[in-house]
Protein backbone atom coordinates (compact mmCIF):
# COMPACT_ATOMS: atom_id res chain seq x y z
CA UNK A 1 0.00 0.00 0.00
CA UNK A 2 2.85 2.37 0.64
CA UNK A 3 4.68 1.27 -1.87
CA UNK A 4 1.87 1.76 -4.51
CA UNK A 5 1.22 4.94 -2.95
CA UNK A 6 5.06 6.55 -3.08
CA UNK A 7 5.16 4.99 -6.83
CA UNK A 8 1.65 7.24 -7.70
CA UNK A 9 3.28 9.91 -5.84
CA UNK A 10 6.58 10.05 -8.03
CA UNK A 11 4.68 9.86 -10.76
CA UNK A 12 2.49 12.64 -10.54
CA UNK A 13 5.78 14.54 -9.49
CA UNK A 14 7.48 13.51 -12.87
CA UNK A 15 4.14 14.37 -14.48
CA UNK A 16 3.74 17.82 -12.79
CA UNK A 17 7.91 18.71 -13.46
CA UNK A 18 7.76 17.96 -16.89
CA UNK A 19 4.41 19.09 -18.06
CA UNK A 20 3.67 22.28 -16.23
CA UNK A 21 6.25 24.69 -18.73
CA UNK A 22 4.08 23.32 -21.62
CA UNK A 23 0.97 24.13 -20.10
CA UNK A 24 1.48 27.18 -19.05
CA UNK A 25 3.08 28.57 -22.12
CA UNK A 26 0.05 26.58 -24.09
CA UNK A 27 -2.07 28.50 -21.60
CA UNK A 28 -0.31 31.76 -22.02
CA UNK A 29 -0.68 31.77 -25.61
CA UNK A 30 -4.35 31.85 -25.04
CA UNK A 31 -4.93 34.36 -22.24
CA UNK A 32 -5.93 38.02 -23.27
CA UNK A 33 -3.43 40.72 -22.75
CA UNK A 34 -5.13 42.16 -19.80
CA UNK A 35 -6.01 39.27 -18.11
CA UNK A 36 -2.07 38.26 -17.91
CA UNK A 37 -0.66 41.73 -17.37
CA UNK A 38 -3.05 41.82 -14.11
CA UNK A 39 -0.66 39.92 -11.61
CA UNK A 40 -3.88 38.83 -9.61
CA UNK A 41 -5.06 36.69 -12.37
CA UNK A 42 -3.75 33.14 -12.49
CA UNK A 43 -5.85 31.75 -15.06
CA UNK A 44 -7.70 33.88 -17.93
CA UNK A 45 -11.26 34.83 -17.65
CA UNK A 46 -11.88 33.85 -21.24
CA UNK A 47 -9.40 32.11 -23.86
CA UNK A 48 -8.24 33.80 -27.30
CA UNK A 49 -6.97 33.25 -30.57
CA UNK A 50 -5.77 36.28 -30.82
CA UNK A 51 -2.01 36.58 -30.22
CA UNK A 52 -1.23 33.12 -32.27
CA UNK A 53 -3.51 34.97 -35.23
CA UNK A 54 -1.71 38.31 -35.07
CA UNK A 55 1.70 36.27 -34.49
CA UNK A 56 0.87 34.37 -37.65
CA UNK A 57 -0.23 37.20 -39.71
CA UNK A 58 1.02 40.33 -38.53
CA UNK A 59 4.25 39.44 -37.48
CA UNK A 60 5.48 37.04 -40.02
CA UNK A 61 5.22 34.08 -38.40
CA UNK A 62 3.33 31.80 -40.99
CA UNK A 63 5.93 32.88 -43.48
CA UNK A 64 8.84 31.91 -40.84
CA UNK A 65 6.79 28.79 -40.29
CA UNK A 66 6.43 27.85 -44.10
CA UNK A 67 10.65 28.28 -44.33
CA UNK A 68 11.12 26.37 -41.88
CA UNK A 69 9.08 23.55 -43.05
CA UNK A 70 10.60 23.98 -46.51
CA UNK A 71 14.19 24.04 -45.35
CA UNK A 72 13.26 20.75 -43.08
CA UNK A 73 11.37 19.31 -46.06
CA UNK A 74 14.61 19.20 -48.54
CA UNK A 75 17.44 18.89 -46.18
CA UNK A 76 15.02 15.45 -45.35
CA UNK A 77 15.34 14.91 -48.79
CA UNK A 78 18.83 15.34 -49.46
CA UNK A 79 20.12 13.26 -46.71
CA UNK A 80 17.80 10.43 -47.29
CA UNK A 81 18.32 10.18 -50.72
CA UNK A 82 22.25 10.07 -50.52
CA UNK A 83 22.28 9.02 -47.02
CA UNK A 84 19.99 6.12 -47.51
CA UNK A 85 22.35 4.13 -49.83
CA UNK A 86 25.08 4.91 -48.00
CA UNK A 87 23.70 3.51 -44.94
CA UNK A 88 22.61 0.44 -46.93
CA UNK A 89 26.42 -0.06 -47.92
CA UNK A 90 27.61 0.17 -44.67
CA UNK A 91 25.38 -3.03 -43.46
CA UNK A 92 25.59 -4.99 -46.46
CA UNK A 93 28.72 -4.87 -47.90
CA UNK A 94 32.29 -5.09 -46.55
CA UNK A 95 34.58 -2.93 -48.53
CA UNK A 96 38.38 -1.25 -47.05
CA UNK A 97 38.33 1.62 -45.05
CA UNK A 98 34.83 0.86 -43.85
CA UNK A 99 35.76 1.60 -39.93
CA UNK A 100 37.24 4.61 -41.19
CA UNK A 101 34.27 5.67 -42.86
CA UNK A 102 32.13 4.71 -40.35
CA UNK A 103 34.28 6.77 -37.93
CA UNK A 104 34.42 9.83 -39.65
CA UNK A 105 30.45 10.20 -39.99
CA UNK A 106 30.27 9.39 -35.90
CA UNK A 107 33.07 12.47 -35.86
CA UNK A 108 31.02 14.67 -37.99
CA UNK A 109 28.27 14.47 -35.50
CA UNK A 110 29.91 15.67 -32.85
CA UNK A 111 31.77 18.73 -34.30
CA UNK A 112 29.03 21.56 -33.58
CA UNK A 113 27.06 23.39 -36.52
CA UNK A 114 28.75 26.36 -35.19
CA UNK A 115 32.08 25.63 -36.25
CA UNK A 116 30.93 25.44 -39.59
CA UNK A 117 27.94 28.23 -39.92
CA UNK A 118 30.35 31.53 -40.19
CA UNK A 119 32.86 29.46 -43.61
CA UNK A 120 29.57 28.81 -44.84
CA UNK A 121 27.89 32.12 -44.92
CA UNK A 122 31.58 32.88 -47.30
CA UNK A 123 31.24 29.84 -49.94
CA UNK A 124 26.89 31.28 -49.78
CA UNK A 125 28.10 34.61 -50.60
CA UNK A 126 30.08 33.57 -53.90
CA UNK A 127 26.92 31.19 -54.78
CA UNK A 128 24.17 33.52 -54.61
CA UNK A 129 22.40 31.09 -51.89
CA UNK A 130 23.03 33.41 -49.04
CA UNK A 131 19.56 34.49 -46.96
CA UNK A 132 18.05 31.53 -48.89
CA UNK A 133 15.95 28.76 -47.82
CA UNK A 134 17.91 26.29 -49.98
CA UNK A 135 21.05 27.90 -48.16
CA UNK A 136 20.25 26.87 -44.62
CA UNK A 137 18.82 23.20 -45.84
CA UNK A 138 21.73 22.25 -47.45
CA UNK A 139 23.69 23.66 -43.83
CA UNK A 140 20.92 21.25 -41.81
CA UNK A 141 21.37 18.77 -44.55
CA UNK A 142 25.20 18.34 -42.88
CA UNK A 143 23.57 18.05 -39.69
CA UNK A 144 21.07 15.38 -40.41
CA UNK A 145 23.09 13.04 -43.41
CA UNK A 146 25.28 11.49 -40.63
CA UNK A 147 22.35 10.87 -38.31
CA UNK A 148 20.30 9.12 -41.53
CA UNK A 149 23.60 7.29 -42.31
CA UNK A 150 23.68 5.50 -39.12
CA UNK A 151 20.57 5.15 -38.58
CA UNK A 152 19.77 3.49 -42.08
CA UNK A 153 22.27 1.26 -41.33
CA UNK A 154 21.46 0.12 -38.31
CA UNK A 155 17.31 0.14 -39.29
CA UNK A 156 18.42 -2.14 -42.25
CA UNK A 157 21.35 -4.35 -40.08
CA UNK A 158 17.66 -5.32 -38.15
CA UNK A 159 16.60 -6.91 -41.52
CA UNK A 160 17.91 -10.32 -42.34
CA UNK A 161 19.98 -10.16 -45.15
CA UNK A 162 18.50 -13.45 -46.00
CA UNK A 163 15.29 -12.18 -47.06
CA UNK A 164 17.10 -10.15 -49.99
CA UNK A 165 19.10 -13.17 -50.64
CA UNK A 166 15.73 -15.28 -51.37
CA UNK A 167 14.37 -12.70 -53.53
CA UNK A 168 17.66 -12.98 -55.76
CA UNK A 169 17.37 -16.55 -55.87
CA UNK A 170 14.13 -16.01 -57.67
CA UNK A 171 15.32 -13.61 -60.30
CA UNK A 172 15.19 -10.35 -58.88
CA UNK A 173 18.35 -8.11 -59.25
CA UNK A 174 20.05 -6.45 -55.78
CA UNK A 175 18.02 -3.31 -56.39
CA UNK A 176 14.75 -4.85 -56.81
CA UNK A 177 15.09 -6.76 -54.06
CA UNK A 178 16.09 -4.29 -51.57
CA UNK A 179 13.36 -2.06 -53.13
CA UNK A 180 10.60 -4.55 -53.23
CA UNK A 181 11.38 -6.76 -49.76
CA UNK A 182 13.73 -4.63 -47.46
CA UNK A 183 12.49 -1.48 -48.02
CA UNK A 184 9.16 -1.71 -46.73
CA UNK A 185 10.20 -3.82 -43.92
CA UNK A 186 12.21 -1.14 -43.05
CA UNK A 187 10.00 1.74 -44.29
CA UNK A 188 8.18 2.25 -40.00
CA UNK A 189 11.97 2.60 -38.67
CA UNK A 190 12.65 4.75 -41.48
CA UNK A 191 9.42 7.39 -40.92
CA UNK A 192 9.91 7.43 -37.63
CA UNK A 193 14.03 8.71 -38.18
CA UNK A 194 12.38 11.49 -40.82
CA UNK A 195 10.63 12.29 -37.95
CA UNK A 196 13.48 13.01 -35.82
CA UNK A 197 15.67 14.41 -38.63
CA UNK A 198 12.38 17.11 -38.90
CA UNK A 199 12.46 17.88 -35.45
CA UNK A 200 16.42 18.46 -35.52
CA UNK A 201 15.50 20.87 -38.13
CA UNK A 202 12.92 22.07 -37.02
CA UNK A 203 14.77 22.87 -33.83
CA UNK A 204 18.06 24.37 -35.01
CA UNK A 205 18.61 27.88 -34.65
CA UNK A 206 22.26 29.00 -35.02
CA UNK A 207 22.99 27.95 -38.53
CA UNK A 208 19.54 29.32 -39.51
CA UNK A 209 20.01 32.74 -38.27
CA UNK A 210 23.54 33.10 -39.00
CA UNK A 211 22.83 32.47 -42.70
CA UNK A 212 19.37 34.45 -43.42
CA UNK A 213 18.58 37.73 -42.83
CA UNK A 214 14.53 37.83 -44.33
CA UNK A 215 14.29 34.05 -44.81
CA UNK A 216 14.41 33.24 -41.30
CA UNK A 217 13.30 29.80 -39.74
CA UNK A 218 10.89 29.95 -36.93
CA UNK A 219 13.03 29.87 -34.25
CA UNK A 220 15.54 32.09 -35.97
CA UNK A 221 12.58 34.68 -36.36
CA UNK A 222 11.92 34.46 -32.89
CA UNK A 223 15.57 34.73 -31.81
CA UNK A 224 15.78 37.91 -33.38
CA UNK A 225 12.52 39.48 -32.89
CA UNK A 226 10.36 37.86 -30.20
CA UNK A 227 12.51 39.37 -27.27
CA UNK A 228 11.37 42.61 -28.34
CA UNK A 229 8.00 41.91 -28.58
CA UNK A 230 5.34 41.36 -25.89
CA UNK A 231 5.59 38.37 -23.74
CA UNK A 232 2.09 37.14 -24.73
CA UNK A 233 4.00 37.15 -28.68
CA UNK A 234 7.00 35.04 -27.51
CA UNK A 235 4.27 32.62 -25.79
CA UNK A 236 2.81 32.09 -28.70
CA UNK A 237 5.61 31.26 -30.80
CA UNK A 238 6.74 28.84 -28.01
CA UNK A 239 3.26 27.26 -28.51
CA UNK A 240 3.58 26.67 -32.24
CA UNK A 241 7.11 25.24 -31.62
CA UNK A 242 6.01 23.32 -29.09
CA UNK A 243 2.73 21.58 -30.37
CA UNK A 244 4.38 19.79 -33.73
CA UNK A 245 6.78 18.87 -31.96
CA UNK A 246 4.95 17.32 -29.45
CA UNK A 247 2.98 15.62 -31.68
CA UNK A 248 5.85 13.65 -33.81
CA UNK A 249 7.67 12.65 -30.52
CA UNK A 250 4.16 10.80 -30.12
CA UNK A 251 3.99 8.82 -33.07
CA UNK A 252 7.77 7.70 -32.88
CA UNK A 253 7.31 6.72 -28.89
CA UNK A 254 8.00 3.19 -29.76
CA UNK A 255 11.79 4.12 -31.34
CA UNK A 256 12.44 6.84 -28.96
CA UNK A 257 15.05 5.20 -26.82
CA UNK A 258 16.75 3.82 -29.35
CA UNK A 259 16.14 6.42 -31.68
CA UNK A 260 17.85 9.28 -29.39
CA UNK A 261 21.04 6.98 -28.59
CA UNK A 262 22.05 7.34 -32.00
CA UNK A 263 20.99 10.85 -32.96
CA UNK A 264 23.16 12.19 -29.62
CA UNK A 265 21.20 14.98 -28.89
CA UNK B 1 34.32 -9.18 -54.64
CA UNK B 2 35.98 -6.54 -56.43
CA UNK B 3 32.61 -5.66 -57.86
CA UNK B 4 30.34 -5.34 -54.83
CA UNK B 5 33.12 -3.43 -53.58
CA UNK B 6 32.61 -0.61 -56.49
CA UNK B 7 29.00 -0.81 -55.71
CA UNK B 8 29.60 0.17 -52.33
CA UNK B 9 32.06 3.00 -52.58
CA UNK B 10 29.49 4.05 -55.52
CA UNK B 11 26.56 4.22 -52.84
CA UNK B 12 28.51 5.97 -49.67
CA UNK B 13 30.54 8.25 -52.28
CA UNK B 14 27.64 11.15 -52.39
CA UNK B 15 27.49 11.05 -48.65
CA UNK B 16 31.66 11.62 -48.10
CA UNK B 17 31.43 13.92 -51.29
CA UNK B 18 28.81 15.85 -49.46
CA UNK B 19 30.59 15.79 -46.43
CA UNK B 20 33.77 17.04 -47.26
CA UNK B 21 32.11 20.44 -48.67
CA UNK B 22 29.82 20.74 -46.31
CA UNK B 23 31.65 20.24 -43.15
CA UNK B 24 35.39 19.24 -43.90
CA UNK B 25 35.70 22.52 -46.41
CA UNK B 26 33.71 25.02 -43.68
CA UNK B 27 35.99 23.73 -41.29
CA UNK B 28 39.34 24.14 -43.23
CA UNK B 29 37.75 27.69 -43.24
CA UNK B 30 36.90 28.10 -39.86
CA UNK B 31 41.12 27.17 -39.33
CA UNK B 32 42.16 29.98 -42.04
CA UNK B 33 39.95 32.29 -40.76
CA UNK B 34 40.50 31.99 -37.14
CA UNK B 35 44.51 32.34 -37.64
CA UNK B 36 44.46 35.09 -40.36
CA UNK B 37 44.40 38.86 -38.69
CA UNK B 38 46.35 41.95 -39.24
CA UNK B 39 48.03 41.09 -36.68
CA UNK B 40 49.91 37.61 -37.31
CA UNK B 41 49.19 34.40 -36.99
CA UNK B 42 47.72 34.64 -33.27
CA UNK B 43 46.15 37.86 -33.24
CA UNK B 44 42.66 36.81 -33.21
CA UNK B 45 43.36 34.76 -30.20
CA UNK B 46 45.14 37.93 -28.68
CA UNK B 47 42.15 40.29 -29.28
CA UNK B 48 39.90 37.37 -27.87
CA UNK B 49 41.64 36.48 -24.83
CA UNK B 50 42.62 40.44 -23.84
CA UNK B 51 38.78 40.58 -23.67
CA UNK B 52 36.77 40.07 -20.51
CA UNK B 53 34.31 39.09 -22.22
CA UNK B 54 35.54 36.09 -23.11
CA UNK B 55 36.89 34.52 -19.93
CA UNK B 56 33.32 35.48 -18.66
CA UNK B 57 31.96 33.25 -21.31
CA UNK B 58 34.60 30.39 -20.41
CA UNK B 59 33.84 30.61 -16.92
CA UNK B 60 29.75 30.44 -17.35
CA UNK B 61 30.35 27.85 -20.33
CA UNK B 62 32.35 25.74 -17.62
CA UNK B 63 30.09 26.70 -14.48
CA UNK B 64 26.85 26.15 -16.50
CA UNK B 65 28.10 22.39 -17.49
CA UNK B 66 29.76 21.87 -14.21
CA UNK B 67 26.28 22.38 -12.18
CA UNK B 68 23.93 21.21 -14.46
CA UNK B 69 25.66 17.93 -15.95
CA UNK B 70 25.71 16.14 -12.41
CA UNK B 71 22.21 17.10 -11.58
CA UNK B 72 21.28 15.64 -14.81
CA UNK B 73 22.84 12.64 -14.45
CA UNK B 74 21.42 12.18 -10.83
CA UNK B 75 17.77 12.99 -11.69
CA UNK B 76 18.39 10.83 -14.96
CA UNK B 77 19.27 8.08 -13.10
CA UNK B 78 16.62 8.44 -10.85
CA UNK B 79 13.89 8.49 -13.35
CA UNK B 80 15.41 5.65 -15.38
CA UNK B 81 14.86 3.36 -12.53
CA UNK B 82 11.78 4.56 -11.26
CA UNK B 83 10.33 3.95 -15.35
CA UNK B 84 12.26 0.31 -15.26
CA UNK B 85 10.75 -0.58 -12.49
CA UNK B 86 7.37 -0.96 -15.13
CA UNK B 87 4.47 -0.31 -12.93
CA UNK B 88 1.33 0.38 -14.30
CA UNK B 89 1.03 3.10 -16.78
CA UNK B 90 4.77 3.99 -16.89
CA UNK B 91 4.60 4.19 -20.58
CA UNK B 92 2.88 7.33 -20.11
CA UNK B 93 5.31 8.74 -17.94
CA UNK B 94 7.90 7.65 -20.47
CA UNK B 95 5.84 10.14 -23.09
CA UNK B 96 6.02 12.97 -20.71
CA UNK B 97 9.42 12.24 -19.84
CA UNK B 98 10.59 12.50 -23.47
CA UNK B 99 8.61 15.54 -24.33
CA UNK B 100 11.32 17.95 -23.36
CA UNK B 101 13.80 15.20 -26.13
CA UNK B 102 11.37 17.54 -28.75
CA UNK B 103 11.61 20.81 -27.84
CA UNK B 104 14.20 23.00 -28.81
CA UNK B 105 16.61 25.22 -26.82
CA UNK B 106 14.61 28.38 -27.82
CA UNK B 107 11.23 26.86 -27.13
CA UNK B 108 12.45 25.63 -23.36
CA UNK B 109 13.55 29.34 -23.12
CA UNK B 110 10.41 30.82 -23.98
CA UNK B 111 8.53 28.41 -21.58
CA UNK B 112 10.96 29.44 -18.78
CA UNK B 113 10.15 32.85 -19.35
CA UNK B 114 6.27 32.22 -18.92
CA UNK B 115 7.24 31.16 -15.33
CA UNK B 116 10.21 33.45 -14.44
CA UNK B 117 8.65 36.66 -16.38
CA UNK B 118 7.82 40.29 -14.21
CA UNK B 119 4.51 39.09 -15.04
CA UNK B 120 4.96 35.02 -15.14
CA UNK B 121 3.17 32.49 -13.33
CA UNK B 122 5.73 32.56 -10.47
CA UNK B 123 5.51 36.24 -9.51
CA UNK B 124 1.24 35.48 -10.31
CA UNK B 125 1.11 32.67 -7.47
CA UNK B 126 3.51 34.67 -4.94
CA UNK B 127 1.61 37.85 -5.27
CA UNK B 128 -2.20 35.79 -5.31
CA UNK B 129 -0.62 33.95 -2.38
CA UNK B 130 -0.04 37.23 -0.27
CA UNK B 131 3.54 36.01 -0.07
CA UNK B 132 4.73 39.34 -2.08
CA UNK B 133 3.69 42.52 -2.68
CA UNK B 134 5.25 43.37 -6.07
CA UNK B 135 6.83 41.23 -8.75
CA UNK B 136 10.07 39.46 -8.39
CA UNK B 137 12.77 40.01 -11.40
CA UNK B 138 14.57 37.15 -12.28
CA UNK B 139 15.92 38.75 -15.49
CA UNK B 140 17.96 42.25 -16.48
CA UNK B 141 21.54 42.93 -16.11
CA UNK B 142 21.37 43.26 -11.66
CA UNK B 143 19.83 39.94 -11.32
CA UNK B 144 22.77 37.94 -13.15
CA UNK B 145 22.75 35.05 -10.66
CA UNK B 146 19.62 34.71 -10.62
CA UNK B 147 19.61 34.57 -14.54
CA UNK B 148 22.37 31.95 -14.44
CA UNK B 149 20.22 29.66 -12.23
CA UNK B 150 17.11 30.27 -14.72
CA UNK B 151 19.36 29.28 -17.50
CA UNK B 152 20.40 25.91 -15.42
CA UNK B 153 17.33 25.21 -14.33
CA UNK B 154 16.46 25.71 -17.88
CA UNK B 155 18.74 23.33 -19.23
CA UNK B 156 18.25 20.52 -16.53
CA UNK B 157 14.76 20.72 -17.46
CA UNK B 158 14.95 20.90 -20.95
CA UNK B 159 18.32 17.92 -21.54
CA UNK B 160 17.67 15.51 -18.45
CA UNK B 161 15.67 13.18 -20.85
CA UNK B 162 18.36 13.20 -23.17
CA UNK B 163 21.19 11.54 -20.23
CA UNK B 164 17.52 9.23 -19.03
CA UNK B 165 16.87 7.64 -22.47
CA UNK B 166 20.57 6.53 -22.29
CA UNK B 167 20.36 5.18 -19.11
CA UNK B 168 16.78 3.82 -19.29
CA UNK B 169 18.60 1.89 -22.91
CA UNK B 170 21.32 1.07 -20.57
CA UNK B 171 19.11 -0.32 -17.44
CA UNK B 172 16.99 -2.76 -20.49
CA UNK B 173 20.34 -4.26 -21.38
CA UNK B 174 21.10 -5.45 -18.21
CA UNK B 175 20.84 -9.00 -17.35
CA UNK B 176 17.85 -9.54 -15.03
CA UNK B 177 19.69 -13.08 -13.76
CA UNK B 178 22.22 -11.26 -11.80
CA UNK B 179 20.17 -9.14 -10.16
CA UNK B 180 17.78 -12.10 -9.37
CA UNK B 181 20.86 -13.83 -8.30
CA UNK B 182 21.60 -11.41 -5.90
CA UNK B 183 18.41 -11.42 -4.72
CA UNK B 184 18.62 -15.10 -4.32
CA UNK B 185 22.15 -14.40 -2.31
CA UNK B 186 19.93 -12.51 0.29
CA UNK B 187 21.07 -8.34 -1.35
CA UNK B 188 19.27 -5.66 -0.39
CA UNK B 189 17.92 -3.11 -2.78
CA UNK B 190 20.57 -0.79 -2.22
CA UNK B 191 23.71 -3.34 -2.31
CA UNK B 192 22.20 -4.74 -5.73
CA UNK B 193 21.76 -1.18 -6.83
CA UNK B 194 25.56 -0.06 -5.98
CA UNK B 195 27.00 -3.60 -6.76
CA UNK B 196 25.12 -4.69 -9.77
CA UNK B 197 23.35 -2.00 -11.34
CA UNK B 198 25.78 0.76 -10.86
CA UNK B 199 28.85 -0.99 -12.21
CA UNK B 200 27.05 -2.63 -15.22
CA UNK B 201 25.45 0.78 -16.06
CA UNK B 202 28.86 2.35 -16.09
CA UNK B 203 29.55 2.63 -19.91
CA UNK B 204 25.87 4.22 -20.37
CA UNK B 205 26.50 6.66 -17.68
CA UNK B 206 29.82 7.58 -19.18
CA UNK B 207 28.65 8.28 -22.68
CA UNK B 208 25.18 10.18 -21.30
CA UNK B 209 27.88 12.03 -19.52
CA UNK B 210 30.07 12.82 -22.38
CA UNK B 211 27.11 13.68 -24.68
CA UNK B 212 26.14 15.91 -22.39
CA UNK B 213 29.26 17.73 -21.85
CA UNK B 214 29.59 18.00 -25.66
CA UNK B 215 26.03 19.88 -26.04
CA UNK B 216 26.79 22.03 -22.66
CA UNK B 217 29.72 23.58 -24.21
CA UNK B 218 27.75 24.42 -27.18
CA UNK B 219 24.68 25.90 -25.03
CA UNK B 220 23.48 28.70 -27.04
CA UNK B 221 19.43 29.28 -27.30
CA UNK B 222 18.72 29.23 -23.71
CA UNK B 223 21.43 31.54 -22.60
CA UNK B 224 20.76 34.25 -25.72
CA UNK B 225 17.29 34.20 -25.33
CA UNK B 226 16.96 34.68 -21.19
CA UNK B 227 20.05 36.72 -20.44
CA UNK B 228 21.38 38.12 -23.67
CA UNK B 229 25.43 38.95 -22.96
CA UNK B 230 24.83 39.31 -19.07
CA UNK B 231 25.94 35.68 -18.78
CA UNK B 232 27.93 35.44 -22.28
CA UNK B 233 28.80 31.65 -23.48
CA UNK B 234 31.29 30.64 -25.90
CA UNK B 235 28.86 29.65 -28.38
CA UNK B 236 26.65 32.75 -27.73
CA UNK B 237 29.97 35.37 -28.32
CA UNK B 238 30.77 33.43 -31.56
CA UNK B 239 27.60 34.55 -32.78
CA UNK B 240 27.86 38.03 -31.11
CA UNK B 241 31.13 38.86 -32.82
CA UNK B 242 29.44 37.71 -36.02
CA UNK B 243 25.99 39.11 -36.62
CA UNK B 244 27.03 42.16 -34.80
CA UNK B 245 30.60 43.16 -34.48
CA UNK B 246 30.61 42.05 -38.29
CA UNK B 247 33.78 40.50 -37.54
CA UNK B 248 33.99 36.58 -38.63
CA UNK B 249 37.65 36.11 -37.70
CA UNK B 250 37.34 36.65 -33.99
CA UNK B 251 33.86 34.65 -34.33
CA UNK B 252 35.97 31.70 -35.89
CA UNK B 253 38.25 31.83 -33.18
CA UNK B 254 35.31 31.08 -31.10
CA UNK B 255 34.05 28.95 -32.68
CA UNK B 256 37.78 27.04 -32.48
CA UNK B 257 37.66 27.01 -29.40
CA UNK B 258 34.60 24.75 -29.06
CA UNK B 259 35.44 22.68 -31.76
CA UNK B 260 38.59 22.11 -29.91
CA UNK B 261 36.70 21.05 -26.53
CA UNK B 262 34.12 19.48 -28.33
CA UNK B 263 36.99 17.35 -30.15
CA UNK B 264 38.50 16.48 -26.86
CA UNK B 265 35.39 15.05 -25.14
CA UNK B 266 34.77 13.05 -28.29
CA UNK B 267 38.09 11.71 -28.53
CA UNK B 268 37.55 10.20 -25.05
CA UNK B 269 34.32 9.17 -25.91
CA UNK B 270 34.96 7.50 -29.17
CA UNK B 271 38.18 5.86 -28.40
CA UNK B 272 37.78 5.59 -24.52
CA UNK B 273 34.44 3.74 -24.77
CA UNK B 274 33.51 2.98 -28.04
CA UNK B 275 29.83 3.45 -26.73
CA UNK B 276 27.46 0.28 -27.55
CA UNK B 277 23.93 1.78 -27.57
CA UNK B 278 25.66 2.98 -31.10
CA UNK B 279 25.57 -0.24 -32.73
CA UNK B 280 22.18 -1.17 -30.86
CA UNK B 281 20.28 -0.06 -33.41
CA UNK B 282 16.19 0.44 -33.81
CA UNK B 283 16.12 -3.25 -32.42
CA UNK B 284 15.38 -2.01 -28.70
Amino acid sequence: MMKKFLIYFTAVMVVIWFLTPVLLIIMASLTPADDYYNPHRIFPTKLTLEHLYKLFFVLDGWKATLVSIEVAAISIGISFLIGLPAGYAMTRYVFPGKNAIKLMILLTRSIPLIVIAVPLVVVYLRLNLNDTVLGVALAHTSMILPFVVLITSSIFSGISVEYEEAGMIFGMTRFKAFLRITLPLALPGLAASAIFAFIMSWNEVFVASILTLTNRTLPAHVLNTAMTSPDYFKFAVGTIMAIPAMVFIFFTKKYLISMWGISLK
Amino acid sequence: MSENRRVALLLILPTILYLLVFIGYPLVSTFIMAFSSDEGFLGNFRQLMSNKDFWDALKNTVLLTAVIVPIQLVLAIGLALFINSRFRGYSFILYVAAIPLALSDVTAALMSYTIFAPGGYLNKILINLGLIQRPMYFFGFMYKTREFWIIALTEIWRATPLVFVIILAGLQSINKEYLEAAEVFGFSSWRRFFKITLPLLKPSIMSALLIRTLFAFQIFGVAWLLAGRDIPVLAGETYYWYTQMNNPNVASSYALIIALVTLIISYFYLFGLRSKHLEEGVRA
